[in-house]
């Protein structure tokens, strides 16, 4: 499983935070020949962050270049806006649009840093991307990739690196998910370092919404249509502004004068874009026991026919359940839970995994719930 | 390293050093009336002297700034400001669409906040103003414009404008012509008095003097409103303590630059040659920015665009080989954007993406022209191959 070191040229994506910084000054020390890229993702930069979040703003650009520097490595920005409003921003409302719940941070992943920028970075003659993401990519004696989850399951994020397939592993270097790194341990080596990024807040949320009003960013875009708030028998109990700004399993904001019969608190469970009508009830009614997901992405080999067991992850903070999947005609996958679940809403992502290692990703399209048919 | 880039900066003159060490270490305000401030008002005053010298002007007509930007700023709005003051009528300002961002922002700036009225000179394909164009824009109501404003010689492209014809078409009018002359300095033959100038800008660190020395070369008839309110030094317009270790650099700087000006343009102009020979042999499609012709533009000068190539890509690839140059374009929030001076001369968007200049200086040597040619070719392969993202 090990190979000789060999001196890379690698491509250090850096967002201005304190993981890529780290990411760079370790690809850096283990004796590759690194150069920075600042990826310019929003077309209207603004001046200065607001609040923590986001890594969009000329200050993020300056705070990375900073840490280039300390680390002595080339820095360039590089303009991927465009690209980014394609194949991330508008998906993202197309998708709210359409009733379901995106993941931008995978798309941006599968689209983005592991596509136009790891496309470039090849042509421009270097061997891989480098990132701050912690997952850990191991390479097996016959050359194919394995993605694994970090070493410290606390900040594993190899769910919003699921969607990567066997040839963008060859080519990503992750130096976070490697060694059994803590956060609090990742700033105190960022201060060692020099980068004085380390006392950075950490990004949240989605970065191209600034202030982190989702519902806000897409009330501008898709505007306002009122719709009605039904039961679970059709029985309407209030109004909405737009049936895009709810999220499955959502439990506040639904503005419903009185409450249910039974006393109990309702929650979103469907929504439906076409007649622009959002079904609450109890929260038993959430329970999924099974799903189909489409456009399934494999790390590595697509997994044999027929029903096999994995663990699942649903979110990107979730925790792993039991789980029963099948690949249907190769292009679907049917996925039974060992135990229902909830708050699980077409359009995000499963990552279904063999222990540590990451097998593959899809779509999820239709959920099964225990007392309702499919919708 | 291969330094291809001293039009952005060059390497200080050993002359600059020592005269601004020397300095460094003696205590004096050269407004101060005891013995240390007078030894300092001496040096300023002889450095003042000199540079006036080394441009042609009066020694009244120097006025020293903090740099090319401050100088711009001062020229444009603060005749703007002066010219308005005296006649209300004058808001209209006529600027070439080629200008620096110190003159192009500034005239901006007072389009938004001043209530000026901007007209952009139209220009050719080399980004050259005719003076026709100047003298119609004028003609067309003389009694409102408050200044015009051309550069010299553009720092992208080379492209040298007729400043003469174009300072005389003003002064036929009665109208104040700025001239950025950052570039032109120790490269081209510049003479304050001769050129008929309301205001010229030259800079420091541009012909081997120290950053943040600048000087704006002023026809004492005219009393632009002040940028930096103050202590009044420099004719009551611009304030602040006189920069004494920058300031006899600077004019150190301006010694040699017009002692060699001939040698060095002439020497400079044939390394020039060779390296856009040298471009053009190994890629053969790059196309030449600005005046093909060598008398009509910088001779330290050029610039190329690469077909199908980001001007980013080329950078960092020749960065990596030791190579340092520029695109010539600047940057919005860090972000390389088609250059402005191209998009004037008509040049297309994709075209103008895909640009590098390479400006030689006084350490340039064949062997900088030898690298880049044995570099460029591969570069600008894999460049297109990365292609326009």
């Amino acid at each position: 499983m090990t190979e000789a070191p060999r001196r890379l040229r690698v491509l250090a994506a850096m967002s201005g935070g304190v993981d890529s910084a780290v990411a760079a000054a370790r690809a850096a020390e283990a004796g590759h020949d690194v150069t920075g890229v600042h990826l310019a993702l929003s077309e209207n930069p603004t001046s200065f962050r607001t609040g923590a979040r986001g890594c969009c703003t000329i200050e993020d650009s300056h705070d990375a270049r900073r840490a280039a520097d300390v680390i002595g490595i080339p820095f360039y920005v590089w303009d991927l806006a465009e690209r980014f409003r394609e194949d991330v921003v508008d998906d993202f409302i197309a998708e709210y649009e359409a009733g379901r719940t995106p993941n931008p941070c995978l798309r941006c992943n599968e689209k983005i840093k592991f596509a136009a920028l790891l496309d470039k970075a090849l042509a421009l003659g270097f061997d891989a991307v480098c990132t701050g993401h912690y997952a850990t990519v191991v390479r097996n004696d016959d050359g194919s990739r394995e993605l694994h989850r970090a070493s410290d399951m606390a900040k594993d994020q190899s769910y919003v690196l699921g969607v990567l397939d066997d040839r963008q592993l060859a080519h990503a270097m992750f130096p976070l998910g490697d060694t059994r790194t803590t956060k609090p341990e990742i700033r105190e080596e960022a201060a060692r370092r020099g980068l004085f990024v380390a006392k950075k807040p950490d990004s949240h949320d989605i970065c191209f919404i600034a202030d982190g009003d989702t519902q806000g960013f897409l009330a501008k875009r898709l505007g306002t249509a009122e719709g009605d708030i039904v039961d679970e028998s059709g029985n309407r109990l209030g109004t909405h502004d737009g049936a895009y700004g709810f999220t499955i399993g959502q439990r506040k904001g639904l503005r419903i004068g009185h409450p249910a019969a039974d006393g109990k608190p309702r929650y979103v469970l469907d929504i439906s874009p076409v007649d622009n009508t959002v079904t609450v009830g109890p929260a038993e009614s959430l329970d999924v026991t099974a799903l189909t997901a489409i456009r399934p992405r494999w790390c590595g080999n697509p997994p044999q026919a027929g029903p096999a067991a994995y663990t699942a992850q649903l979110r990107a903070h979730g925790g792993e359940t039991g789980v029963t999947a099948e690949l249907i005609d190769g292009s679907a996958l049917h996925v039974t839970f060992t135990d229902p679940v909830r708050g699980v809403a077409p359009g995000q992502a499963i990552v279904l995994y063999d222990g540590t290692r990451v097998v593959g990703s899809a779509t999820i399209a239709t959920t099964e719930r225990r007392a309702r048919a499919a919708v | 390293m291969v330094y291809l880039d001293h039009a952005a900066t060059t390497p200080m003159l050993p002359e600059a050093v020592q005269a601004m060490t020397a300095q460094l270490t003696v205590t004096g305000n050269a407004s101060s009336l005891h013995a240390a401030g007078r030894r300092a008002r001496r040096a300023v005053e002889e450095a003042r002297e000199s540079l006036a010298a080394s441009l042609g002007a009066r020694p009244s007509e120097v006025v020293f700034t903090a740099g090319g930007t401050e100088a711009d700023n001062l020229a444009v709005k603060g005749l703007y400001w002066s010219r308005r003051d005296a006649d209300p009528a004058r808001t209209r300002v006529l600027a070439s669409p080629v200008e620096h961002h110190a003159v192009l922002d500034a005239v901006e700036w007072l389009a938004g906040h001043e209530g000026a009225r901007v007209e952009w000179l139209p220009v050719d394909t080399y980004g050259r103003v005719h003076p026709d164009a100047l003298r119609e824009a004028i003609a067309r109501d003389p009694g409102d414009v408050a200044l015009a404003t051309v550069m010299w010689a553009n720092n992208e492209i080379g492209t040298v404008q007729p400043v003469h014809e174009l300072a005389r078409v003003a002064a036929e009018f009665g109208i104040p012509l700025h001239a950025d002359a950052v570039q032109a300095f120790g490269q081209l033959e510049v003479d304050f008095a001769a050129s008929q100038l309301a205001a010229m800008t030259v800079s420091g660190h541009k012909i081997g003097g120290p950053y943040g020395s600048g000087a704006l070369l002023l026809g004492r008839e005219y009393a632009p409103v002040p940028v930096l309110h103050g202590g009044g030094q420099e004719r009551h317009v611009r304030s602040g303590t006189l920069d004494t270790p920058a300031i006899v650099a600077f004019a150190a700087a301006g010694r040699h630059a017009a002692a060699h000006r001939e040698e060095f343009a002439r020497d400079i102009g044939a390394l020039r040659d060779q390296l856009v020979k040298a471009v053009h042999a190994a890629a053969p499609d790059a196309v030449l920015g600005g005046d093909p012709d060598p008398a009509g533009r910088l001779p330290a000068n050029a610039h190329f665009s690469f077909p199908g190539c980001e001007g980013d890509s080329l950078l960092l690839l020749l960065d990596a080989q030791g190579i340092a140059c520029s695109t010539g374009s600047a940057c919005t929030a860090g972000v390389a954007q088609p250059s402005h001076v191209l998009l004037a001369t008509g040049m297309d968007r994709d075209l103008a993406r895909g640009t590098l200049r390479f400006s030689l200086g006084h350490t340039s040597t064949e062997q900088d022209v030898a690298a880049l040619a044995a570099a460029i070719g591969p570069v600008v392969e894999r460049a297109r191959s990365a292609g326009l993202s």
